[in-house]
């Protein structure tokens, strides 16, 4: 990192070391994010809602603290959150119009974490609407765009949180990652996206889509300040009955950048028709790096991979028509303006808060759970996820760790893909087997190709997250591509580029 | 495969009124994905249990201890409408 860089560019570790020399204070800090914030903001709708001033007096509160020896781990660090994350008194719309104006009365888990680990938080970050996309264009308060390109998309759909991060306007985000969530956007806008094993950070305040694939997860400009947000973050809640007392370990201090002779599986399958040329040479020439680094590199197959995108296109609507029959106007949310008995108050009221992508979810969902198709599709579903899971319990009888693309594709334009569901769901056909097997991925940018970002997936055994951002930092040190930042966006179609308030 | 009536059926399960127009779409939409989704059909699944969570669970018990919890008001802040500490809703029962 070179020396003359901005403090909205620099990753939290290099924050907190410049707070303890009393270089810099976290009101400044979060000063000239607001400052990034204000010119970028135009461009980019990274963001949902912002409270500048409760952002800066909660900086003001840490500025002679943050400096201590004893200080908290994120002190003064400014950090994004995705929309679908409850904050207290603060809106949480899950990019929809059915939450349009609604205030949890409580914090998520990761929430009160980060508060207790004296983090800043900055505003909420956009999404596809209940986390459901690949691009962030579902988001009902107007698409966010890709700091490289700003014709292109962010990914989807924690979008918002991967170009605050990217664009320098939070230093760290908080994302949600279903099927791929954190871990394509990342990827798209050159940062680090980590899905931690599910069940390693309490889901206790993210607004349910899927429940046995949902998993909150950092966003970072470098592992380390992964690692260091998922030490705060991670660990057994006993809000949520999932969560794990799995041991959490300090794995920002446990990065050695040393894989000699660790053994790394490439998934075969990863690599199969349709991933772009440009892609897959970034990735070979990343595997490569990791060769040289005196990591042993062999060809894994996960047989049934091909298979997880439509296994997956019945668990998640599955579990979301489910999840979402609570938004029904009755005790938050959207209610509409006309109807005079109870049923038709559900289903207008539907009609006019959800979005065409949650209703297709939905009706899907609703299909494949439904009389008669149950078995054929539910059923057979959760069979294909057992075979998934074993593929990839025998790869890691062999391997460390795998490693893979994680996208098809670089980020793709806006507008290109919205009216074929199909062509959008095709972007996640290397991040969703992870979800189904519940086990950890990160991507880690390994280069670009037409001067669009690659992200590199390593992938981890259960719980085994540690080893899995060693390789990552591993790499990342013998490059440079995690010290690119995107050069300052400009308008790229006038007042019509901006996207809507939500609270306009 | 997927015809009008099915879409009007499920979106009546989906308590979701829908256009004509959107029946439309979702009909040729649903029936797109649905095809897609078909592949699974080409596996042999003999052998393979369902899986309904990401990992082996097991129970996961507390003690059954009185806490605090959100208060009245807190849980009724949200809610579009509101009278004497009800939510309040449209007539479920019409009236002949």
């Amino acid at each position: 990192m070179s020396g003359a860089a901005a403090l909205p560019d620099l990753p939290a570790w290099e924050l907190r070391r410049l707070y303890h020399r009393r270089e810099t204070s976290p009101g400044e800090v979060v000063r000239a994010v607001f400052e990034r914030i204000d010119a970028q903001e135009p461009h980019l709708h990274a963001y949902l809602f912002r409270d500048r001033e409760a952002s800066l007096a909660e900086a003001a509160r840490w500025d002679g603290a943050a400096g201590r020896d004893d200080a908290p781990p994120l002190a003064g660090i400014p950090v994004a959150v995705k929309d679908n994350i409850c904050t207290r008194g603060w809106p949480t719309t899950c990019g929809s119009r059915m939450l349009a104006g609604f205030k949890p009365p409580y914090d998520a888990t990761v929430i009160t974490r980060l508060r207790r680990a004296g983090a800043i938080i900055v505003g909420k970050a956009n999404l596809d609407e209940f986390a459901m996309g690949s691009s962030t264009e579902n988001s009902a308060f107007g698409p966010t765009r890709n700091p490289w390109d700003p014709a292109r998309v962010p990914g989807g759909t924690s979008g918002g949180p991967a170009a605050a991060v990217a664009a320098g306007e939070a230093a760290l985000a908080l994302g949600s990652d279903t099927g791929g969530s954190i871990r394509q956007p990342a990827a798209f806008c050159g940062v680090v996206g980590l899905k931690p094993t599910y069940g390693r950070v309490s889901r206790y305040g993210l607004v349910a889509f899927a429940s046995s694939l949902d998993q909150i997860g950092p966003l970072a400009r470098d592992v380390r300040d992964a690692a260091l947000l998922l030490h705060v973050i991670a660990g057994r809640d006993p809000a949520d009955s999932t969560s794990s007392d799995a041991e959490v370990v300090p794995y920002h201090d446990r990065l050695t950048g040393t894989i000699r002779g660790l053994r790394l599986g490439v998934v075969r399958e990863f690599f199969a028709e349709g991933l772009d040329r440009g892609v897959g040479a970034a990735v070979r020439t990343a595997i490569e790096t990791c060769r040289d680094l005196g990591a042993v590199c062999e060809e894994v197959s996960l047989p049934h991979a091909s298979y997880a995108l439509p296994a997956y296109y019945i668990v998640a609507p599955a579990e979301a028509s489910s999840n979402l029959a609570r938004y029904a106007g009755v005790h938050y949310g959207h209610r509409t303006a006309a109807a005079g008995d109870l049923e038709t108050l559900y289903s207008r009221t539907r009609r006019e808060g959800f979005g065409a992508e949650v209703k297709r979810r939905i009706m899907l969902g609703t299909y494949a759970l439904s009389a008669g198709y149950y078995e054929a599709f539910y059923l057979r579903a959760q069979r294909v996820r057992a075979l998934i899971r074993r593929d990839f319990e025998a790869a890691f009888a062999r391997f460390d760790a795998l490693l893979g693309p994680v996208t098809p594709t670089a980020a793709f334009r806006i507008g290109e893909k919205v009216d074929d569901p199909l062509q959008m769901y095709l972007s996640d056909v290397y991040t969703v087997p992870l979800n189904l097997a519940g086990i950890p991925g990160v991507s880690v940018p390994c280069g670009f190709t037409d001067g669009l970002p690659v992200g590199l997936q390593v992938i981890g055994r259960p719980f085994d997250e540690g080893t899995m951002l060693n390789v990552a930092y591993a790499f990342e040190q013998a490059t440079p591509f995690h010290t690119m930042r995107p050069p300052p966006a400009h308008p790229a179609g006038g007042a019509a580029a901006r996207g809507r308030s939500p609270r306009s | 495969m997927i015809d009008d009536s099915i879409v009007t059926r499920v979106a009546r399960l989906s308590r979701l009124e829908l256009s004509a127009e959107e029946i439309a779409q979702f009909r040729a939409q649903l029936g797109e994905i649905l095809a897609y989704i078909q592949t699974l059909n080409t596996l042999n699944l003999d052998g393979a249990p369902p899986a309904a969570e990401a990992r082996p669970a097991a129970d996961v018990l507390r003690d059954d201890v009185v806490r605090p919890s959100l208060d009245q008001k807190d849980a009724l802040a949200n809610a579009p409408a509101v009278e004497d500490g009800y939510f309040v809703v449209p007539p479920v029962i019409a009236e002949e």
